[in-house]
């Protein structure tokens, strides 16, 4: 049994008396010790995923209109607000894009550490200190002992992230959610921050899924990848498998819109126009006004996910270059 | 070679920052401390570096948004440094600058035709608003706009679209060199690749020298003839696009190569 099993989950946001559909049927599964990307483009679903498994859309203007998220066999979906805190910050933790804005400027980072481990554990002031300096040390914070009384506004983008990292391993999770957790951060730091994820991961026995716009970032620490668009998992596969048989025209506009730092290219092989807008319905595919392989029938018809081979999930009447 | 468009001789752009407290000492950041470079005509010189290395700092202070400590810009005989707000006005038209937030410089409540004419106006560049009706719509149509946009207002428009605006409203007025700061860093991965086909055309045809200001390396790559590499307000390496990349030879130039997530090593 997978540790976080999602099943067509469909999110829809209010505007006005309309509801419109933000996130479709998106089915993703996290086993142990596994990492998952899902990559995609601003306002594709991905963190509004994020934040239904977190439970985090509650009073929000998006409602969840069907689906289930099992998490380790329990629906977190029919959890009361009670057993859901239980689980969040304990079993389950999440880290964001601005840690900045995730810390509390008017507290030292040692406290707000040592209050996400008092939360769930039974232990003393004390003993919750000592346990937030371990993590301060385990997330490597030059100077623990010192640093332990900052406060955010005293240390750099990275330490405040490597602060939220050592916040949501307080209680040990055995998922971590991280929303875009390196890109407000200069490229050194985050290869410094995705190091440290992996590392960690390694030696805590976590499953984590990472959002992320970056496919370079996820390429490097996860095992497997979901991208997605409008809503909906266009391509699903191994890290591996994806990009050495990338098939949704989607997914290799994104790889033909990334410069190279390796080769020289004349021109990008940019994806032309954009992402409609929620209020814009689209017929068929919501990617045929923009994919180079479009045709008659994926104006008239949403293709369905299939597999290309086993595990290769592609939501496309014409998947490119599959051996098949 | 023929003499360089723009030659920035050891620029410093110090700031004062005061500190309070009972000493009230003031402390002084130096975001700029003596940088040299040259561009020549045509040429695409990037300015690479991460956040508070100082890179923004020296194209806001060749436009004058920022003053100068030290040093001298020559551009076109003259030491831009040294000009006074009134000297400087006319060569604005010459040295034109894109910002990374389209929607942050452009204003809300004029339309798109108002946007662009008013520069036209200010420079004294058309006759009339026939004219410049005209020269409008030929450069909306430039930048992949249709001319037919030009009635309407800036928050019509998505994040690509504005930037596209921005960038008409500094190609109008032909000028000579365009600073462009981190111009595509805000938008989308799909738009940012479509934006930096436009810059990079834009400039071939038209033959604009840029000063190309980023922290993204493979943007730099894919724009660039020569890249300069800035660490704490110095240039650690200055050099040929593929030198740099290819033969690093500063430290600082390596570690920041070595950083990036290399997505060939998984297609290979």
């Amino acid at each position: 049994m997978a540790l976080l099993d999602i099943r067509d989950l469909d999110l829809r946001i209010a505007r006005g008396r309309e509801l419109l559909p933000v996130v479709q049927g998106v089915s993703l599964a996290v086993e142990e010790n596994e990492t998952l990307g899902i990559v995609g483009e601003s306002g594709c679903g991905k963190s509004l995923t994020a934040l239904a498994i977190m439970g985090l859309l509650e009073g929000s203007v998006v409602r969840i209109a069907g689906g289930s998220v099992h998490f380790r066999g329990r629906d977190l979906l029919a959890l009361s607000p009670d057993e859901r805190r239980r689980v969040m910050g304990d079993q389950m933790a999440m880290i964001f894009q601005e840690p900045m804005t995730s810390l509390n400027p008017v507290y030292r980072v040692g406290d707000q550490i040592r209050e996400a481990i008092l939360q769930h554990r039974r232990m003393s002031r004390k003993q919750a200190r000592d346990r937030a300096l371990d993590l301060l040390e385990l997330v490597r914070i030059p100077d623990p002992l010192r640093r332990i009384d900052s406060f955010p506004h005293q240390m750099s983008g990275g330490q405040r992230q490597r602060v939220m990292i050592a916040m949501a391993l307080a209680c040990d999770p055995k998922l971590l959610i991280a929303d875009e957790p390196t890109t407000a951060l200069d490229v050194t730091v985050q290869k410094e921050v995705l190091e440290l994820m992996r590392s960690l991961q390694a030696r805590n026995g976590m499953s984590i899924v990472l959002i992320s716009h970056d496919l370079g970032v996820v390429s490097e620490i996860c095992d497997k990848v979901a991208v997605m668009y409008r809503g909906k998992i266009v391509e699903q596969a191994s890290t591996s498998t994806l990009f050495s048989n990338m098939s949704h025209p989607y997914t290799l506009g994104l790889l033909g819109s990334i410069p190279s730092t390796d080769h020289d290219v004349e021109w990008l092989d940019a994806i032309p126009g954009r992402v409609p807008t929620l209020d814009e319905a689209v017929p068929g595919c919501a990617f045929h006004p923009r994919c180079f392989a479009a045709n008659e029938s994926c104006r008239s018809a949403d293709p369905s996910a299939s597999a290309v081979s086993p595990a290769h999930i592609v939501r496309c009447h014409f998947p490119q270059g599959s051996s098949s | 070679m023929t003499r360089p468009l723009l030659e920035v001789r050891e620029l410093k752009t110090h700031f004062s920052i005061g500190r309070g407290g009972f000493t009230r000492r003031k402390s002084v950041l130096k975001a700029v401390d003596g940088v040299s470079f040259s561009i020549h005509e045509g040429e695409v010189l990037s300015l690479v570096g991460e956040s508070g290395c100082g890179k923004s700092t020296v194209g806001r202070t060749l436009t004058h948004l920022e003053t100068a400590t030290a040093g001298t810009a020559m551009f076109g005989g003259r030491d831009i440094l040294n000009l006074s707000p009134a000297e400087f006005r006319p060569l604005r038209r010459d040295i034109q600058m894109i910002f990374q937030d389209p929607f942050a410089s452009l204003n809300p409540r004029l339309s798109i035709e108002q946007m662009l004419a008013e520069p036209l106006f200010i420079h004294g560049l058309v006759r009339g608003r026939a004219e410049a009706r005209e020269r409008i719509a030929a450069t909306l149509e430039l930048v992949g706009m249709d001319a037919k946009s030009m009635s309407r207002h800036p928050h019509e428009f998505s994040g690509g679209q504005r930037q596209r605006i921005g960038i008409a409203r500094v190609m109008i007025l032909t000028p000579r060199l365009v600073i462009a700061d981190e111009p595509v860093s805000a938008l989308d991965v799909s738009i940012q690749a479509q934006v930096l086909n436009l810059i990079k055309r834009l400039q071939r045809d038209s033959g604009v020298s840029m000063l190309f200001i980023s922290h993204d390396l493979g943007a730099v790559r894919h724009i660039s003839d020569r890249v300069a590499v800035m660490y704490r307000g110095k240039l650690v390496e200055t050099g040929r696009k593929r030198q740099i990349f290819e033969a690093p030879r500063h430290a600082y130039t390596r570690r920041l190569l070595a950083s990036i997530p290399r997505l060939e090593k998984r297609i290979a």
